[in-house]
């Protein structure tokens, strides 16, 4: 297997397009290209991260369409759908096509205008994903998993309101610096958990989830491109190496699982990740954890290994997942306020890890950062990808 | 001195007991302050609406273009016991609601306008309107119709209102859907917030009301860098 390298990469911004799917792809993916230094080289292939084109937009074959679009022929292309996961799904695919000898150009874009549609149906879309005849069927949604969820945990391990709150308000905060995120507004405690008026401007979605506890329904696109390590310098002056994948996949029903709060597919997706590139936990300068709900940032920096079991919430607290703290979690402002188009997703959380790696991250850059860490939540835990990034030499 | 003829085009009025004015400290920090909007308001009101009106996101250009025609006959006097409340952040403006009062127990909601939004400025003003027609003007009942999918869910089902499609609401459109005492009451611990009395240096502050900027403000609203400018 050779190494592979990320020497291109690029994001549009998050929030509500006017345009098409295909156009905001495509936008991304010049990026991309452009990012890096080809020098007349044609890409060999091209993996396109998407969950619900063909139902929400009318367009389905959208990597073929993409490659039109972009004159990218006679380039291979394949769409990968694998739920919320599908973008760092689409990159272990580019990954293994370069790590095998087969490419030596990929191009991995992921994309999703969800609000083509209205909410209800951009909430049913994504909650197609769960168990069709022991979950779906009984009107469960993610934010309803979420929910469940986020009660279990927060009896077994004491995090209140008030912790789930902290995580929103960091990654607001975060959003701030990020131009490319969807909702740059600040909220504070006050605001949203401890005014009278709190309740009207932070209502319950899924007790004891609230309003600011869920991710925005985004329009968004991003891309990386990959070639091989070997000859990364070829195409640019500051690669990043993906150092280590790991994927791992859990019962479709969250009922079925021993106990639900072990979230099996996080921890194991991690370890293999971290075993590929040789690092552990505290290797780590930074992560883009999958905070579609904020419990499930608390949750993942656990079950990845960066805090002991039950401490995530008091890492919290101290403040070190902050910008300026020991581990800086979502700089970019996460699913929570960078935004969730979901098949964009796994691909922006890996984006904003070449950023940081790079030193090109502006007012949100992490100092001197090593290694980043990003999980892609698939379903509820269902299917799970680690990406390990490190600075190139 | 109203000349005969204008004196015949004005409606008679109905007596309207005054909004008190509230605030409410928003999600992001910040503090809306909602009172009743003057009549020499007016003309800043329409010029912040005016170009709203080709805004098609989420159905502001309806809500605009009429906010706009019922302001305007607020201010030349040409409908009868209409009112104007506003929400003032810093004194810029956040966002508009209207009615009026039908007769003496009933009362018909226009528009609501939010400005600056995610931040629920639309649904704390709405809120604010039912409170006026019920505990201020002591009305029985608030006729209702909503325009976009957002006002139905925050207004049909959110409250939840009730049908009562045999009243033709004065906007056309949908029949009518109903606001009781009772609904109200059952829904005021849920959706009705604010503080009184406003400090008075808060109060001061939404006086004069300023403009918002109009990039900003259309880029907000249409929620992408994309909005018409």
């Amino acid at each position: 297997m050779r190494d592979v390298a990320i020497i291109g990469a690029s994001t549009t911004q998050f929030g509500r397009a006017q345009w098409s799917l295909l156009k905001l792809m495509a936008e991304a993916a010049h990026g991309a290209i452009t990012n890096a230094d080809l020098g007349g080289r044609k890409i060999d292939a091209v993996y396109v991260a998407n969950m619900g084109s063909a139902r929400n937009n009318r367009q389905a074959g959208i990597a073929s369409a993409l490659v039109d679009r972009m004159n990218l022929y006679p380039a291979a292309a394949d769409t990968v759908e694998n739920g919320p996961a599908s973008g760092a799904s689409a990159v272990k695919n580019g990954f293994l096509a370069v790590a095998s000898g087969m490419c030596d150009l990929v191009l991995v874009a992921g994309g999703e205008r969800m609000r083509e549609v209205n909410n209800i149906e951009a909430t049913e879309f994504v909650s197609f994903l769960s168990h069709r005849y022991a979950e779906y069927i009984y009107g469960i949604t993610l934010p309803a998993l979420a929910g469940m969820f986020a009660r279990l945990w927060m009896n077994k391990y004491g995090v209140t309101s008030e912790h789930l709150a902290m995580v929103a308000i960091k990654n607001h905060s975060n959003a701030m610096l990020n131009p490319n995120a969807h909702i740059k507004m600040p909220i504070t405690m006050e605001g949203i958990l401890h005014s009278p008026d709190a309740e009207m401007n932070n209502p319950y979605i899924a007790e004891p989830l609230r309003f600011f506890d869920c991710c925005p329904v985004s329009d968004g696109a991003a891309a990386v491109l990959l070639a091989p390590a070997e000859m990364a310098g070829e195409f640019t002056k500051k690669p990043v190496i993906i150092s280590g994948f790991g994927q791992a996949t859990d019962t479709q029903a969250v009922h079925e699982r021993p106990d639900p709060t072990v979230l099996t597919a996080v921890q194991i997706a991690a370890r293999k990740a971290f075993d590929m590139a040789g690092l552990k936990p505290r290797d780590i300068s930074l992560a883009e954890l999958h905070d579609a709900f904020t419990i499930l940032e608390i949750a993942q920096s656990e079950q990845v290994g960066f805090f002991p079991e039950g401490t995530g919430h008091i890492a919290l607290e101290k403040g070190e997942t902050q910008i300026a703290g020991k581990l800086p979690i979502n700089t970019s402002g996460g699913l929570k306020a960078k935004g969730h188009p979901v098949g964009a997703t796994g691909v922006s959380q890996i984006v904003e890890l070449v950023f940081q790696l790079r030193g090109e991250a502006g007012k949100r850059q992490v100092k001197n950062p090593k290694h980043g860490f990003a999980l892609n939540f698939g379903g509820f835990g269902n299917n799970v990808v680690a990406t390990i990034l490190t600075k190139g030499a | 001195m109203l000349d005969q003829l204008e004196a015949a085009l004005r409606p008679p009025k109905l007596e309207m007991a005054p909004y008190p004015a509230k605030h409410i400290l928003l999600a992001n920090g910040e503090t809306l302050v909602v009172r009743p909007a003057s009549m020499d308001e007016a003309d800043v009101l329409l010029e912040i609406i005016d170009p709203l009106k080709t805004l098609d996101r989420d159905f502001y250009d309806i809500v605009s273009a009429r906010l706009y025609a019922e302001l305007l006959g607020w201010k030349r006097h040409r409908v009868r016991n209409e009112y104007c409340l506003v929400g003032v952040i810093n004194g810029e403006l956040a966002g508009i609601v209207n009615g009026r009062m039908f007769d003496e127990h009933h009362g018909i909601s226009y528009h609501t306008l939010a400005l600056k939004r995610g931040l629920r400025i639309g649904a704390h003003l709405f809120a604010s309107k039912m409170e006026h027609h019920i505990e201020y003007l002591g009305q029985d009942e608030v006729w209702i119709v909503a325009e976009s999918p957002i006002g139905h869910r925050r207004w049909m089902i959110e409250y939840p209102l009730q049908q009562k499609f045999s009243i033709q609401h004065e906007l056309g459109g949908a029949p009518s859907w109903v606001l009781t005492r009772e609904t109200y009451f059952k829904a005021r611990p849920r959706l009705v917030t604010g503080t009184r009395p406003v400090p008075e240096e808060l109060l001061a502050c939404s006086h004069p009301i300023r403009k918002p900027d109009l990039r900003t403000m259309l880029v907000q609203i249409g929620d992408t860098l994309e909005a018409k400018l």
